[in-house]
């Protein structure tokens, strides 16, 4: 990709990366629009439709990743806010959890400011430890005893999923640049993000043109093998036209989006029977336009954490 | 202009002011508030809204309804032994709310809740009833006070249109001071044509806010 255009690698890796997504998004278009031309099957409409919403997605994150560092981090906190806010109207809540709720909320800028001022040894703790500790004692002191257990764990499930493990993408958007690289942190969220999205496109994709077996039969009866490997493959291929977002060598980025692609996988997986045991048909009721935020971040809830450990580990001491 | 038409006009503009500024971008971006069946909303008024009370938040949302020219025109009715415990809390719920003191106990002739009612709806004043009479919790609905089927009986022409509002209590429950924000919903159902006795009138409004509750969204 990069040897066709000179001053290609003299731009900054950024705008490379927006730029490959708008070529993207213009060839997605383009198809979605022949396709309709030829056939008027509805799924072909609701197809034009997502392509739509990834031109938003993609110019909202842009927007959000490119500015200002801080605003990357309000952005990425609000991403967790809406995602928390669907999960826990989704709970069946007591009416005794309304504190420990708040609590849970409030969490959510504290967690977003340990990232801004990159205390790690906090940022690490503060939702495993002390909002482990600080939810069931505030529910003890309400001292409705009965659902307790369920309640605790409920919430700080929530909490650890679409707090903590999103918050390692506004973490790691504020890690510095990697020693005789140019990559940075901006440039691996911008990575990781599009990995796993990608992954998740095309593992759509796959599974539409060519599913037949199914993988998760009971959790998520759409996805399947055929999708999940290709999906996998593709998106591995695609990674090596991003890797100068990387300090990845050729080989490694192969296995990092390996590892991201099938962490994202699992995150969709586990969003799902998160969902189906809530009956996600209800879900839908309260939420106009199919599921929301949950739905499109599900995979980096998990792909997100394992990522920025690596990262971390690796390309970090 | 005289004293009071200024001071009606000031308190118009606070209400107009604490809607934009505070409480309108907190129910969309903080609650996010969704709106079912807008369009069954009368275009005139006056017309009656009855709806299921869980919680404070239920009058923002029903006044979140509404442009904010049209507010001076809509009345919450509210309990005045809540709404009047003190100065500074009557002063702020009719001046930021516009509301109705309506009184639950102790009730005079000249002072009766009702007469208050068909003065307003007389006046082109809409109302914001909840028939329940106060907050309940949940899904289960108190036995709703006849006071909206004698209002249909004195003046049928008032439309009567039912509302269903959902997941305010658990947000803002009752006895709370700060919300969290669970995704609310408020549904509207067509207005109703009632007849027959007063315990049927009230019958057929109760039912009309269930359906919207057990019915889902209506279309």
């Amino acid at each position: 990709m990069s040897a066709g255009f000179p001053g290609w690698s003299a731009l900054s890796p950024v705008v490379r990366m927006a730029a490959i997504i708008v070529v993207l998004l213009v060839v997605a278009t383009i198809t979605v629009r022949l396709l309709r031309r030829r056939s008027a099957r509805p799924g072909f409409a609701e197809l034009a439709a997502r392509v739509r919403s990834w031109w938003i997605m993609a110019a909202v994150f842009f927007a959000a990743i490119a500015v200002d560092q801080r605003l990357s981090l309000v952005f990425f906190g609000l991403l967790s806010f809406w995602a928390l806010k669907e999960y826990v109207t989704l709970l069946p809540t007591r009416r005794a959890d309304h504190r420990a709720l708040l609590w849970s909320f409030l969490a959510v800028p504290v967690q977003y400011y340990w990232a801004a001022i990159q205390w790690y040894g906090m940022f690490i703790i503060f939702i495993p430890v002390y909002m482990f500790l600080l939810l069931p004692l505030q529910l003890m002191l309400i001292g409705l005893t009965s659902g307790f257990v369920a309640s605790a764990a409920q919430i700080q499930w929530g909490l650890m999923a679409f707090v903590f493990g999103l918050s390692h993408l506004g973490y790691l958007l504020t890690m510095p640049a990697v020693a005789g690289s140019p990559a940075n942190g901006r440039s691996l969220v911008l990575f990781v993000v599009f990995v796993t999205e990608m992954s998740d496109v095309l593992q759509y994709v796959w599974g539409k043109l060519v599913g037949r077996h199914k993988i998760l039969p009971t959790v998520s009866p759409h996805k399947t093998w055929e999708g999940f490997l290709g999906g996998i493959a593709t998106t591995a291929l695609l990674s090596l036209a991003v890797r100068f977002l990387t300090p990845f060598s050729l080989a490694e980025t192969l296995g990092v989006t390996l590892l991201v692609t099938v962490l994202g996988f699992c995150g969709g997986g586990v969003m799902s029977a998160v969902k189906r045991d809530f009956r996600v048909k209800d879900f839908g009721a309260l939420i106009p336009g199919h599921g929301g935020m949950l739905d499109r971040v599900d995979s980096l809830c998990y792909a997100a954490p394992v990522f920025f450990h690596y990262v971390r580990y690796f390309h970090y001491h | 202009m005289s004293a009071t038409s200024t001071t009606t006009s000031l308190r118009h503009l606070a209400q107009a002011a604490f809607a934009l500024l505070f409480l309108r971008p907190f129910l969309k971006l903080f609650i996010g508030l969704r709106v079912y069946g807008r369009e069954h909303l009368p275009e005139r008024d006056p017309f009656i809204l009855v709806a299921n009370h869980s919680s404070h938040l239920d009058t923002a949302a029903l006044l979140d309804l509404f442009p904010i020219a049209r507010l001076r025109r809509i009345r919450p009715c509210a309990a005045a032994d809540y709404f009047e415990r003190t100065r500074t809390i009557s002063f702020l719920s009719r001046t930021l709310f516009n509301v109705l003191p309506i009184h639950r106990t102790g009730i005079q002739a000249e002072d009766h809740p009702l007469r208050r009612m068909r003065q307003a709806l007389e006046r082109g004043e809409s109302l914001l009833l909840f028939p329940e009479g106060t907050r309940g919790r949940g899904r289960e609905m108190a036995p709703f006070k006849p006071g909206v089927a004698c209002l249909a009986e004195q003046l049928p022409h008032v439309p009567i249109v039912p509302a269903y509002l959902i997941n305010m209590g658990r947000a803002l429950p009752k006895g709370e001071f700060l919300p969290v924000p669970f995704f609310c919903e408020v549904r509207i159902g067509a207005p109703l044509r009632l007849s027959g006795s007063r315990a049927e009138m009230l019958g057929a409004v109760r039912a009309a806010v269930e359906a919207l509750r057990d019915r889902g969204r209506p279309s």
